[in-house]
């Protein structure tokens, strides 16, 4: 079949790219219902991957396995291997919320916390200890809010609250947020859907220079978006990685005829 | 022939007539309707049936007005008319043996006649009062029967295939939803009135500043009416409540909405509300015979160290300590359902948000689930604190009956409610300075947990966070 053929594939592919996440074998179950059947996957250090597919495919599912985000789920049952450098995040050595620290992530629809934009970015250097002194602190806040492309917006009234912002603005903050504690993978679940295209296009300018920092894996359901946005593509169908690639090759020249007939609009 | 109907029992009697004449109305109409849509070829703008509850409702609804109007105002209608035939001086009575008389009047002509006619006079008063109350209901009778047929033809004379009757018996539903609004709006304001009234007249004898800062309560001999003992009281032991209720409560709340898997919140959630469906007179006993004793207990060991001085416990039988234990715990679930609520409120993404970032759970809940839910949680504060001052079954049975002033609490402390059920129970006049204190105190109570609870929903209004 050609799961089999996929898995092949990407597992060859990993010795030439600078793999930074490795995904083994992933199963994902809820309760009896299994989401996700045997993806195997490498995602690329410095670099955008994006997981693209007709909705309920499992692309998020896939994503929350990264930061074992699906352990706050209480049905949700994962197995395999996802190896970080060396470490598989899902063995007992593994604290989930030290690796969630190095593995950053940003939701579909903004989530500031109910706090000051400022406490909203130094929360986490804060509950991780990152910043020694207040100067410090400041220093880290004004630095991601800087990296989000939002400092110049904000500057001015940092001590007002975080859902005061307007929407794309709330969405940067969350980046900003996510990046001030200098994860080195960022995953993004369709960061953009509750954006309009001018807000979108900030966002995507933002990705595009996160890039050379660090390693972004994103869930979108443009097609668009992905073509713009990453250097990588997995298209994912029923639970099942059908393809991954060069976004370039996938978009252009894809293996698999499923993958074809979706980035042709039709059907998903 | 009118005394006879004096003793018709007009409520069942109308209430049937009603049901049956509303009935027929139905059927009338809808036949109408019924027959004006197979005669035409005409598209009827409503369905038959509304066309038949337009007519039910025109039939009933003046009828009923014109009777509920007797029921309120009839047998008062009846006296006054009495009263006006009566001769000025009769019988040699003053205003109020007059009235007494009258009541006597109304009274016997409940009864069988049997009772009353060895006194002529009274008998021929009675008679009188019969035949005229006799005369006003058959009036009422009459006029109920006209207006219900009169409604009945207007009803009828509009029914056409163009009339709206949907839109009608909707503006009828309307009103009869704002009336049953109003109702409980009325009675509220009625009862509102009332304190208040009975309020100005006890302070027209005892001044207001003397009763809300006097030090000494003594109502029973008629001598103090300072209030502040009882206001201490209730604050101490809403207090002490409130010590253990808002802790326990909104850690269990918390527990429960953050904490607790889907199998242990099936368990816990029903047997919080079993603790909530206790009545407060079991918990009251429960207060009476096993805290408080135990309490005066441990107070009277504490007594007996050698570093706490003689006597420093009242360790009264009945104190404030075993009161405000018990209704903390009768106020556990209040709290906790309400900030359970609140707490589920907060969205979920808010949550995911900040495990993505590395938080533990308690850090989540501490820093970013809590502060959103605040507000929720301080009007549900709030309410419990309004609930804890007017609770009256516990402290009455378990706090005591002593005004006093006093921060031991083992020592007997009295309420303002304790208070009121014991100015009002027994045998007393009703417009003493001592029954009228309890209306004073209880409006007191009304302005004190309204003001809480005014406070509540403001905070909830103005500090909730908007999430879509």
């Amino acid at each position: 079949m050609a799961d089999t053929t996929t898995s092949t594939v990407a597992l060859e592919e990993t010795k030439a790219i600078d793999t930074k996440v490795d995904c083994r074998n992933i199963n994902v179950f809820y309760g009896a219902k299994q989401a996700i059947f045997d993806v195997s996957m490498a995602i690329p250090s410095r670099s955008v991957t994006a997981f693209i597919g007709p909705s309920g495919c499992g692309k998020s599912t896939f994503l929350r396995c990264i930061n074992r985000m699906n352990d706050t789920i209480e049905s949700a049952r994962v197995e395999g291997e996802v190896i970080i450098d060396g470490e598989d995040v899902n063995s007992a050595a593994v604290d989930p919320v030290l690796l969630r620290s190095r593995v950053g992530m940003v939701f579909q629809k903004p989530n500031p916390f109910p706090k000051t934009i400022y406490d909203n970015i130094a929360y986490g250097p804060r509950i991780h200890g990152l910043a020694r002194s207040r100067d410090d602190l400041d220093e880290i806040v004004q630095n991601s809010l800087m990296r989000a492309g939002l400092w110049e917006e904000v500057k001015e009234r940092l001590a007002e609250p975080g859902t005061g912002l307007s929407g794309g603005q709330q969405q940067r903050l969350c980046i900003a947020r996510a990046i001030a504690v200098s994860p080195e993978v960022i995953l993004m679940d369709e960061p953009c859907s509750a954006l309009d295209p001018i807000a979108t296009a900030k966002i995507e300018e933002l990705i595009d220079e996160l890039r050379e920092r660090f390693c972004i894996v994103i869930v979108t359901h443009s097609m668009q978006q992905a073509a713009r946005v990453s250097q990588r593509t997995a298209f994912f169908h029923l639970g099942k990685l059908v393809e991954v690639g060069d976004t370039e090759h996938i978009f252009t020249n894809p293996t698999d005829n499923r993958t074809q007939d979706y980035i042709t609009g039709r059907f998903g | 022939m009118l005394q006879t109907f004096s003793h018709i029992p007009m409520a069942w009697l109308a209430f049937a007539v009603l049901a049956a004449a509303g009935c027929a109305a139905f059927l009338a109409g809808r036949a109408t309707a019924m027959k004006i849509s197979a005669s035409g070829s005409v598209m009827m703008n409503s369905q038959p049936n509304y066309h038949g509850y337009f007519a039910a409702m025109w039939t009933v609804l003046p009828a009923a007005l014109i009777l509920l109007a007797y029921s309120l105002f009839g047998s008062g209608l009846a006296r006054s008319l009495l009263t006006q035939e009566l001769p000025d001086g009769f019988a040699g009575m003053d205003g109020v043996q007059l009235s007494q008389y009258l009541d006597r009047v109304g009274e016997a002509a409940q009864l069988d006649r049997a009772v009353w006619a060895s006194e002529p006079l009274f008998a021929a008063v009675t008679e009188r009062f019969m035949t005229l109350q006799g005369g006003l209901k058959l009036a009422t009778m009459l006029a109920a029967a006209v207006a219900g047929l009169a409604g009945l033809a207007f009803a009828c004379r509009r029914l056409n295939a163009s009339f709206r009757a949907r839109t009608e018996v909707e503006n009828g539903i309307e009103w009869a939803l704002f009336a049953c609004a109003a109702i409980a709006i009325a009675t509220t304001a009625g009862i509102v009135l009332s304190l208040l009234f009975e309020s100005i007249r006890f302070f027209t004898e005892i001044p207001v500043f003397d009763f809300l800062f006097g030090l000494h309560w003594n109502a029973q001999t008629e001598e103090d009416f300072g209030a502040i003992p009882l206001f201490f009281g209730t604050f101490i032991i809403s207090l002490i409540a409130m010590c253990v209720a808002v802790p326990v409560g909104l850690y269990a709340a918390i527990y429960l909405s953050e904490y607790a898997g889907p199998k242990v919140r099936a368990w816990i959630k029903p047997m919080l509300e079993i603790l909530a469906g206790i009545p407060t007179v079991v918990y009251g006993f429960f207060a009476l015979l096993v805290v408080a004793p135990a309490v005066s207990a441990a107070a009277v060991w504490l007594n007996g160290l050698p570093v706490i001085p003689d006597e420093f416990f009242a360790a009264s039988s009945t104190n404030a300590l075993a009161a405000g234990l018990v209704m903390g715990v009768m106020i556990i679930p209040f709290v906790s359902s309400l900030s359970d609520d609140v707490i589920n409120a907060v969205p979920q993404s808010l949550r995911d948000g900040a495990f993505a970032m590395g938080a533990t759970r308690s850090e989540t809940v501490k820093q970013v689930v809590m502060p959103a839910a605040l507000p929720g949680v301080i009007a549900a504060v709030l309410l419990a604190v309004s609930r804890a001052i007017g609770e009256t079954m516990i402290v009455v049975m378990a706090a005591g009956l002593r005004p006093q002033i006093t921060l031991d609490p083992t020592a007997e402390i009295t309420t303002i409610t304790v208070q009121i059920v014991a100015l009002l129970t027994g045998d007393s006049e009703f417009d003493s300075p001592k029954t009228l204190s309890a209306f004073a105190l209880g409006f007191v109570l009304f302005a004190l947990t309204l003001v809480f609870n005014l406070i509540a929903l403001r905070v909830v209004q103005k500090y909730r966070e908007k999430y879509d």
